[in-house]
């Protein structure tokens, strides 16, 4: 029997198969399961599966690590609730007297179980009222609670995990980036053929010479200088003709390669700054930088060089097989014999190989890392004196590359000089069957030398082609590498069909929002609504998920629950770079881009003109102090600012958020640099600014924020209180201990006074 | 051997409860290990539902029976870090890469994301971060087998 379900679940979201049978048999003729939730750890937090169902009557369950059946029928008072750490979430019954149950699961199984704890308390409120279910207005998903389309069942924001690995083919994926240059591949590809065919002409030669002037010759007749003519001069035909071609094609084709890593590169790139800020928390700069820099070479390289000469290899042994082949079968197949041995050395290897270079490009961007951790943090290295130390890492870095090296080096040399051995070897069979076939009068000496003249290259190629083996290894670990980056999915991805974003009002509203880093929770259940103009400003202990609040509303992540949304509209529907122009932000930490002071005021807007500029800057208290520097708004800043105090690029960067003219300004510890003289001008140009805007500040000095309409306390990731300064100072709560305790000693940070 | 200042009892709700005579009585502390990776033995820290310290203890050694008994439950039923004792299989080389293993906590799989998901913890020890945020450890390398160091090897 197939286990239907109940007309009323919110989304068909079917039972696994495993769990239909057991399911089935537990459920009476009269109850409907309105839905599930697995169960992935026991109590014990060991692995192992169990189930909970919610039917119209009761919840059910079959707890990991146990056999039997729990079975709570609906009662007053049960409250069903989820909390989660470090990974491991817990759902927990209660009644009044205590808990009743607890079943453990990782995150893996949390929106089902959210699902679940929705619908319990839905069916529950039923059974005590006696009304109905309310059928959901509208399909909402359960985990973002965000609208679904009618004829999906799936979030399309919550349904993006993707766990495909790429496939093992990494290097014809490159022919996405070849496509375009068609043409030219396959003109190259022809002159290819041509140039081969060429060179194969003279070893052809040579029999007929041998033949019908030496050996002839040998036995006493005479040579003919016009036959010999006639010979040498195709022989340097075919020469001749083989360089032309071989120019023209290597030209054509290097142009090819070094088009394609050009748009790899520059389409990585692209790619890597559509990417969140959560991919680049996770990985190094240092990392990135060797990724779309040498490797993308590497990968152009191979191409040009290598791959090129592979092919050329290849075709040369294919013609090279059906001349030896079209003069004696038999020869032919005493030369070839050698090949399959060493096509079965090679495989041996190939693995060995590519696991080692793989290997050999991370240590390599291991040690890039140090350099790209250091020289950034190289104030502190000096401030610590830990230079000596840094040295040691770095030291340590290129050992660890040169160990893994030498290892991969020992199976490496042992392989070219095998297959050489393997070669040679493979002449001697020639030469000796040869010698028996001619004694028997099988074949001509021109025969023999032509097959001599040409295994010699076809051999010599052979021990070139082996190599192709690490080098292909080597580019395809490159080009995983960068389509590693290729493929990632961003985690604020573009909606597939974005909504215009019409004139902005600049009303916020977070809805019930969660989110977390990896594992830790920091914003939980947060709702607000900002109205279009007003100024709120967000204060908070240090730690307590201010910045990442704002994070979250300028979409650099998504919230892991719930939604945020800008005039009512989600902002995951919207374009990210629509979204942002309407945000004007001051972070905690500013950053400035090498290149003139005038040049990162405009970075929002590089088309702002000098009035506009200025303008800005004297909106921020950042014009005369540019005045003072000796080249005025010309004057160069440095990487990361160097050469401008920590208030001074605060004030270039507020002037920067205030350029754009944005309709939501966000200013993150904007003032906290500067000193109170100052940050009262600010403050006052400020004011002006903030009018008509809707503004979200953060401040530690409370004073800062006198001008907010409301203040909204934040602790640990919650709301705790949400009023104006007066209202909240009557109520003597958290914000009035805030206060006071920066009233009192105005000096110290509010942080270190608990 | 040094006497807590503190009781710690478990209510019907199942929360720890702490009393003491200087810092009063909580409901629902929470036992948060300083160093889970270094040394889980030493430093536990009680922390109650304000995210402020009520508790500390140097060494669970140094509790009496039942005390230490609390706390070892609270934490068992908190910590999540499964060991990865072996490596069955991965999926591919490349990632995401779903990995079978076998862990102290039983048999599962992961999925690893990208092999910055994988973290070096000292001088042999490795924590690996799946997909779902979960955290498996692996405190010695070269204590594994052969096969799962291959595996592995291949990631690092
Ligand atoms: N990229 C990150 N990965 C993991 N945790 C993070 C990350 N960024 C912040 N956190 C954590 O999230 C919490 C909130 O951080 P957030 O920066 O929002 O604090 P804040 O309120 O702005 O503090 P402050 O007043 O010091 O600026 C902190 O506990 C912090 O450790
Ligand atoms: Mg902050």
């Amino acid at each position: 029997m197939i286990f239907e379900h109940a007309a009323n679940a919110v989304i068909p979201h079917p039972l696994p198969d495993t769990w239909q049978v057991d399911a089935a048999a537990q459920l009476g003729a009269d109850e409907e399961l309105v839905s599930w939730a697995e169960q992935d750890l026991d109590n014990r937090l060991h692995f192992g599966t169990g189930l909970l169902l919610l039917t119209n009557q009761r919840l059910l369950s079959k707890p990991a690590g146990q056999t039997g059946w729990l079975n709570f029928p609906f009662r007053a008072g049960l409250v069903l609730s989820q909390h989660d750490h470090a990974g491991v979430a817990a759902l927990e019954l209660h009644d009044s007297t205590g808990r009743l149950a607890l079943w453990r699961y990782t995150l893996a199984n949390s929106p089902a179980a959210l699902r679940l704890i929705d619908q319990f308390q839905q069916q529950l409120q039923s059974v005590l009222t006696g009304d109905p279910v309310q059928p959901p207005k509208k399909n909402l998903c359960p985990k973002c609670k965000g609208e679904l389309n009618a004829d999906t069942e799936e979030c399309p924001v919550c349904s993006r995990e993707i766990h495909q690995p790429p496939s093992t083919w990494t290097l014809l994926r490159l022919w996405r980036f070849a496509k375009p240059y068609q043409g030219q591949l396959l003109a190259g590809f022809l002159l290819m053929l041509g140039s081969t065919a060429a060179t194969l002409v003279a070893p052809y030669l040579t029999m007929p010479l041998m033949d019908k002037v030496l050996i002839p010759f040998q036995n006493g007749e005479h040579i003919q200088p016009e036959i010999v003519a006639f010979y040498l001069a195709g022989m340097l035909g075919a020469a001749m003709v083989s360089w032309s071609l071989g120019w023209a094609k290597t030209y054509i084709l290097a142009l090819v390669s070094e088009r394609i890593s050009a748009d790899l590169r520059t389409t990585t790139y692209e790619h890597l700054l559509q990417l969140s800020l959560e991919y680049f928390g996770g990985k190094r700069t240092g990392d990135l930088m060797s990724r779309i820099g040498s490797e993308s070479d590497r990968i152009s390289v191979f191409l040009s060089l290598h791959a090129l000469d592979f092919i050329t290899d290849v075709l040369m042994l294919l013609m090279t097989t059906v001349i030896l082949f079209s003069i004696n079968p038999w020869l032919a197949l005493a030369t070839l014999l050698p090949l399959p041995v060493i096509a079965w050395m090679i495989h041996l290897v190939r693995d060995r190989l590519r696991t080692g270079f793989e290997k050999i490009d991370r240590t390599w961007s291991e040690v890039t890392s140090v350099l790209a951790d250091t020289i950034p943090g190289i104030r502190v290295v000096k401030a610590f004196a830990q230079e000596t130390r840094e040295a040691a890492r770095f030291r340590d870095a290129n050992k660890h590359n040169l160990l893994i090296n030498d290892k991969l080096n020992k199976v490496w040399s042992l392989f070219s000089p095998t297959v050489s051995l393997l070669t040679d070897m493979g002449l001697l069979v020639v030469w000796a069957f040869g010698i028996w076939l001619i004694a028997h009068h099988n074949v001509t000496v021109g025969t023999l030398t032509a097959f001599l003249a040409y295994i010699g290259r076809f051999y010599g190629r052979l021990d070139s082609m082996s190599r192709i083996v690490s080098v292909t290894q080597k580019a395809a670990a490159a080009a995983k590498r960068i389509f590693d980056i290729l493929d990632h999915v961003s985690n604020v991805p573009e909606p597939t069909k974005p909504i215009a974003l019409g004139p902005v009002k600049g009303e916020i509203e977070l809805r019930n929002i969660r989110f977390r880093y990896g594992n830790r929770a920091v914003i939980k259940n947060l709702a607000l609504t900002i109205k279009p103009g007003e100024m709120v400003g967000l204060v908070g202990h240090s730690g307590s998920g201010k910045s990442t609040l704002v994070n979250l509303i300028c979409r650099f992540y998504d919230v892991s629950e719930g939604a945020i949304l800008l005039d009512g509209t989600d902002i995951r529907s919207l374009t990210v770079s629509s979204f942002r122009r309407n945000i004007g932000l001051v972070l905690q930490e500013p950053f400035l881009f090498f290149g003139t002071i005038a040049e990162n005021i405009a970075y929002g807007k590089p088309d702002a003109s000098r009035e506009e500029i200025i303008a800005a800057a004297r909106a921020a208290h950042a014009h005369e102090f540019i005045l003072r520097l000796p080249l005025g708004y010309d004057s160069l800043v440095g990487e990361r600012g160097q050469g401008l105090s920590g208030g001074e690029r605060q004030r270039i960067s507020i002037a920067r958020a205030l350029l754009i003219d944005p309709r939501i300004l966000i200013l993150d510890e904007a003032t906290s640099s500067v000193d109170t003289e100052t940050e009262k001008e600010i403050q006052k140009a400020l004011d002006n600014l903030v009018r008509g805007r809707t503004t979200i500040a953060i401040a530690h000095r409370l004073s800062t924020l006198r001008q907010a309409d409301r203040l909204v306390v934040m602790d640990r990731g919650e709301i705790v209180e949400v009023g104006p300064h007066n209202e909240l100072m009557a109520r003597e709560g958290a914000y009035y201990r805030l206060y006071e305790a920066q009233a009192r000693n105005v000096d110290t940070d509010p942080d270190d006074s608990e | 051997m040094t006497q807590p200042k503190f009781q710690l009892q478990r209510n019907a709700f199942g929360r720890l409860v702490l009393e003491s005579a200087d810092a009063g009585r909580y409901e629902g502390v929470v036992p948060v290990r300083a160093f889970p990776v270094a040394d889980p033995g030493a430093g536990i820290s009680l922390i109650n539902t304000d995210g402020h310290e009520v508790g500390w203890v140097d060494r669970l050694s140094d509790l009496p029976e039942s005390q230490r008994l609390l706390i070892e439950e609270e934490l068992a039923s908190r910590e999540f870090m499964p060991q990865l004792q072996q490596l069955i299989a991965v999926s591919s080389f490349a990632t995401p890469s779903t990995w079978t293993v076998r862990t102290d906590r039983g048999p599962t799989t992961l999925v690893l994301k990208g092999e910055e998901d994988i973290r070096r913890l000292g001088r042999d020890g490795l924590l690996v971060l799946d997909s779902h945020g979960i955290q498996f450890l692996i405190r010695d390398l070269s204590k594994l087998d052969k096969t799962s160091r291959r595996l592995l090897d291949r990631f690092l």
